[in-house]
């Protein structure tokens, strides 16, 4: 066995009372790619701030070929040739490309910058790793997956041979996440070293050589790709048998929401198109697509904040003129909207207030807020949804993403609605929130409660839908059942091929 | 060293940090007064007499803080709600010359039961449209209100100048541009006999009162602070945001403008464009002292107020300029700022 590039050697992380990382210690070869997987607050992000030298170890150390690395010093990372590409980008949207790379490479006391070597490494780096961007476009003007591109060929550029990813993919479709896949592999071939972290079992399976299992601040195992299955890595990430729930078959009631025909049109664009959909009691309606092609703005739509240019919107047989927030909550519509942080909570807010303020006629007399009712209110969701972490006082901001959105789902199903439109409701939450997030909404099904569930997540659709459409460019595919969907056939559908095999159907 | 969210703020660092940032502000303006040659503690002894030695001085002082009040509140009111009202000046000189123009040409004839009460409701009321331009922009257009609100003061002050010097002008007096004076029964009631200390201290201090309740009451004060920390969250859990805003912007240019009726009403009874030695921009500070607590706001207008006039007694006695006292609340500002960042973050190795 070759001596490793980068050794990891008992490092410890106490952040007050919480250990972070208790004695974890792990190796990387030239020319292989390591999987860090575990759950949020395992203490994956800790561990690479560690090797970073963002953060000092309380104990233990880094060593890279042979060569301990002085602690809490990123300057001496970088010099020993670790690259980080970071789940928020630490790029500049006003400055281009090429000034990006080159930010911080260059001496500040230099006269002429030297944009045309600049530009020649830039460009032989990027042919060479097949990550192609024009070094003169403006860093702001890209698309996420490009800039996560400019990212890792900044940390190319200061001649990293050791890459650490962190969530690599939060960020990006489906698509772009197997693109960026393929040429983590490729980099590897070329005998870069990489490390990248991940709380999804499908890509750690499918891009890394081997896998770290984080939980809890300790690494609980380690094993070879092609020795271990999603089965075994998520039990023994999550540290308990998680399996997601299935819906059981059900019989659905009346049609509770029906879209006829609606179009939004917005700055001379169609965000939807002639959209049609029925929505009955008791089922779950999947609308698969890969992000950005409409569901936002359908979402929006049904939540009561964007209104339609054309078409009917029938709201338990009755057509509605036009849909404001107060109306869809007090008709007994629930909403998880698709980003907790920025649209389902006040981050600095406390609890009871985030719990009712989509409700506050409810919760006031006389334009007074009943502080007393709107505690117990929140309580009561806490109980019942097992949110954890926070009292009705405490700041929202404070709750995790699984138990914040326990408290959204639970805001809206504790009243009971008939109708839930669910806008990706397990986005960025780890397996145990997720099974909790899917058993949530099949139990509203149970009682007959209406989902609507936006995602693009194949295997959350397949579990929980009853009925699937697909949504590509504001256009939405007809129905199929559950029964007939296949992973390759909603692929077919999320690329928008069904207009072939539906018009002989019809 | 890193720098980490607190987690939680308990109440006593909610009351200690103002009191900490004054005690560093003043610390920090000690040298300043030790370079010129004055024993510091003897400095802040006379200001402290300058502004409460004596009943003039202390009814001065009093006096003093009344505007500094409402412009505090003004600015309060609109930043809770992320409204950058930098524009209470502006909003102050024109209820100012509302007021002396209604008094003198329209409702002069009127007793003072009926003429107070209607004076002080077209001072907020010009208040309010001179801040209602620049949010209208703000919503239809998009235009950041922090430079159309700034700019606004120089043409208000600008426009009435120019009124002052010509249809509004007073001809008794000299030819000074100076406006033609309120009636006598638009003169608010003395508080106090053989003072200048008059109602509207009495009505900032009640404002004061009521606003807290409305913020931390009623349906409105949630829904205009949801609005203020995150427009989309608002706007998800439907608060209606533009409606939010014109509200917020009534109640904010309402009490600028308040500020001036006031000034006018208790105080000169006619405009100069010295009418405010830049209430409307302390006002700001105030506010930031007070980390927008409508409560603290009284308190922090009494403490600016105070270093204002004691620092002019200080100054004839020791030879220092007055100008410590600019210094000191602009240092206390900025000690503010940097206490309420250390109640939110700690530091960390």
């Amino acid at each position: 066995m070759s001596a490793a590039v980068l050794e990891i050697q008992h490092v410890s992380k106490r952040f007050g009372d919480n250990l972070a990382n208790d004695d974890i210690s792990l190796s990387l070869q030239k020319g292989e790619i390591v999987a860090l997987l575990g759950e949020n607050g395992a203490g994956k992000t800790t561990l690479m701030s560690i090797l970073f030298g963002h953060y000092m170890p309380d104990s233990g150390r880094v060593v890279i070929d042979g060569q301990e690395l002085p602690p809490g010093k990123p300057r001496a990372a970088i010099r020993a040739g670790i690259g980080m590409v970071h789940q928020h980008f630490s790029l500049a949207p006003n400055l281009t490309v090429l000034d990006n790379v080159t930010t911080g490479t260059e001496s500040l006391w230099s006269f002429r910058a030297r944009k045309g070597e600049a530009r020649q490494k830039l460009l032989s780096i990027s042919e060479r790793f097949g990550l192609k961007v024009d070094p003169d476009a403006r860093l702001g003007d890209l698309s996420v997956g490009e800039q996560q591109r400019v990212e890792i060929l900044k940390a190319l550029y200061n001649d990293a041979r050791i890459l650490v990813l962190d969530e690599p993919t939060a960020v990006l479709t489906q698509i772009e996440a197997q693109k960026l896949f393929s040429i983590l592999k490729d980099m590897a071939a070329q005998g870069l070293s990489l490390i990248f972290i991940s709380h999804k079992l499908d890509e750690v399976m499918n891009a890394a050589d081997r896998i770290v299992v984080l939980r809890g601040g300790r690494q609980v195992a380690e094993r070879k790709a092609a020795e271990t299955s999603k089965t075994e890595l998520a039990e023994l990430m999550v540290g308990r048998t998680v399996t997601r729930p299935q819906r059981e078959a059900s019989t659905p009631g009346e049609i509770v929401l029906e879209s006829a025909g609606i179009t939004v049109r917005e700055n001379g664009v169609d965000t939807l198109k002639a959209v049609d959909f029925r929505l009955r009691a008791g089922e779950v309606l999947g609308i698969i697509g890969v992000s950005g092609n409409g569901q936002t703005v359908l979402a929006q739509l049904l939540s009561g904040t964007r209104a339609r240019t054309s078409g009917d919107l029938l709201l338990f047989g009755k057509p509605i003129d036009t849909l404001s927030v107060a109306d869809a909550v007090f008709a007994g519509i629930g909403r998880i909207p698709e980003d907790r942080n920025k649209d389902g909570a006040i981050g600095e807010m406390a609890i009871w207030e985030n719990a009712i303020l989509e409700r506050l006629p409810a919760f006031s007399r006389h334009g007074l807020v009943d502080r007393k009712s709107g505690m117990a209110y929140a309580q009561k969701i806490i109980d019942q949804f097992d949110v954890r972490g926070g009292t009705p006082s405490s700041r929202i901001r404070l709750l995790s993403g699984g138990n914040m959105q326990k408290l959204i789902l639970g805001r809206n199903l504790i009243n009971r609605p008939r109708i839930l439109i669910a806008a990706q409701p397990a986005r960025g939450l780890d397996e145990g929130a997720v099974a909790a997030v899917h058993e949530r909404i099949l139990e509203a099904r149970r009682q007959g409660t209406a989902v609507l569930l936006i995602s693009e997540d194949l295997d959350e659709v397949m579990a929980l839908a009853d009925r699937i459409q697909a949504i590509v460019g504001g256009r939405l595919s007809p129905p199929i059942p559950a029964e007939e969907a296949s992973a390759q056939k909603l692929g077919l559908m999320m690329a928008g091929e069904w207009a072939q095999e539906f018009s002989h159907a019809v | 060293m890193r720098f980490e969210r607190r987690e939680h703020r308990s109440l006593t660092l909610v009351i200690a940090t103002p009191i900490l940032a004054i005690i560093a502000a003043l610390a920090l303006s000690g040298i300043l007064i030790a370079i010129a040659g004055a024993p510091v503690l003897e400095a802040y002894w006379r200001i402290l007499k300058g502004a409460y030695g004596s009943r003039l001085s202390t009814t001065e002082t009093l006096t003093r803080a009344t505007p500094l009040m409402l412009t505090g509140l003004a600015a309060a009111v609109a930043f809770r709600a992320r409204l950058w009202n930098i524009g209470a000046e502006g909003q102050l000189y024109i209820g100012a010359i509302a007021v002396a123009a209604a008094s003198s040409h329209l409702l002069g004839g009127l007793p003072a039961s009926i003429q107070i009460p209607a004076l002080l409701v077209i001072g907020a009321l010009a208040g309010m449209v001179l801040l209602l331009i620049p949010l209208w922009l703000r919503l239809r257009f998009s235009v950041d209100e922090v430079v159309t609100t700034l700019l606004l003061n120089f043409v208000a002050v600008l426009f009435v100048s120019m009124l002052i010097d010509t249809v509004l002008k007073d001809p008794t007096a000299f030819g000074w541009p100076q406006s033609q004076s309120v009636a006598d029964a638009a003169m608010l009631p003395k508080l106090l006999s053989r003072s200048r200390l008059h109602l509207g201290l009495a009505i900032a201090v009640v404002l004061a009162f009521l606003l807290h309740v409305i913020q931390s009451r009623t349906v409105f004060g949630m829904q205009s602070h949801a609005a203020g920390l995150n427009p989309a969250g608002a706007v998800f859990a439907g608060v209606p945001l533009g409606r939010t805003l014109v509200i917020v912007a009534c109640m904010s240019g309402g009490l600028a403008g308040l500020a001036g009726a006031v000034e006018v009403m208790g105080v000169k009874g006619y405009v100069t464009t010295d009418l405010s030695p830049g209430y409307g921009y302390s006002g700001i500070v105030v506010a930031m002292l007070a980390n927008l607590n409508p409560l603290g706001v009284v308190l922090a207008a009494l403490f600016t107020a105070t270093m204002f006039v004691g620092a002019d007694g200080m100054s004839r006695a020791m030879g220092i300029p007055s100008y410590i006292a600019d210094v000191t609340v602009a240092l206390s500002l900025l000690t503010m700022l940097v206490a309420l960042f250390f109640t939110q973050y700690r530091i960390r190795r």
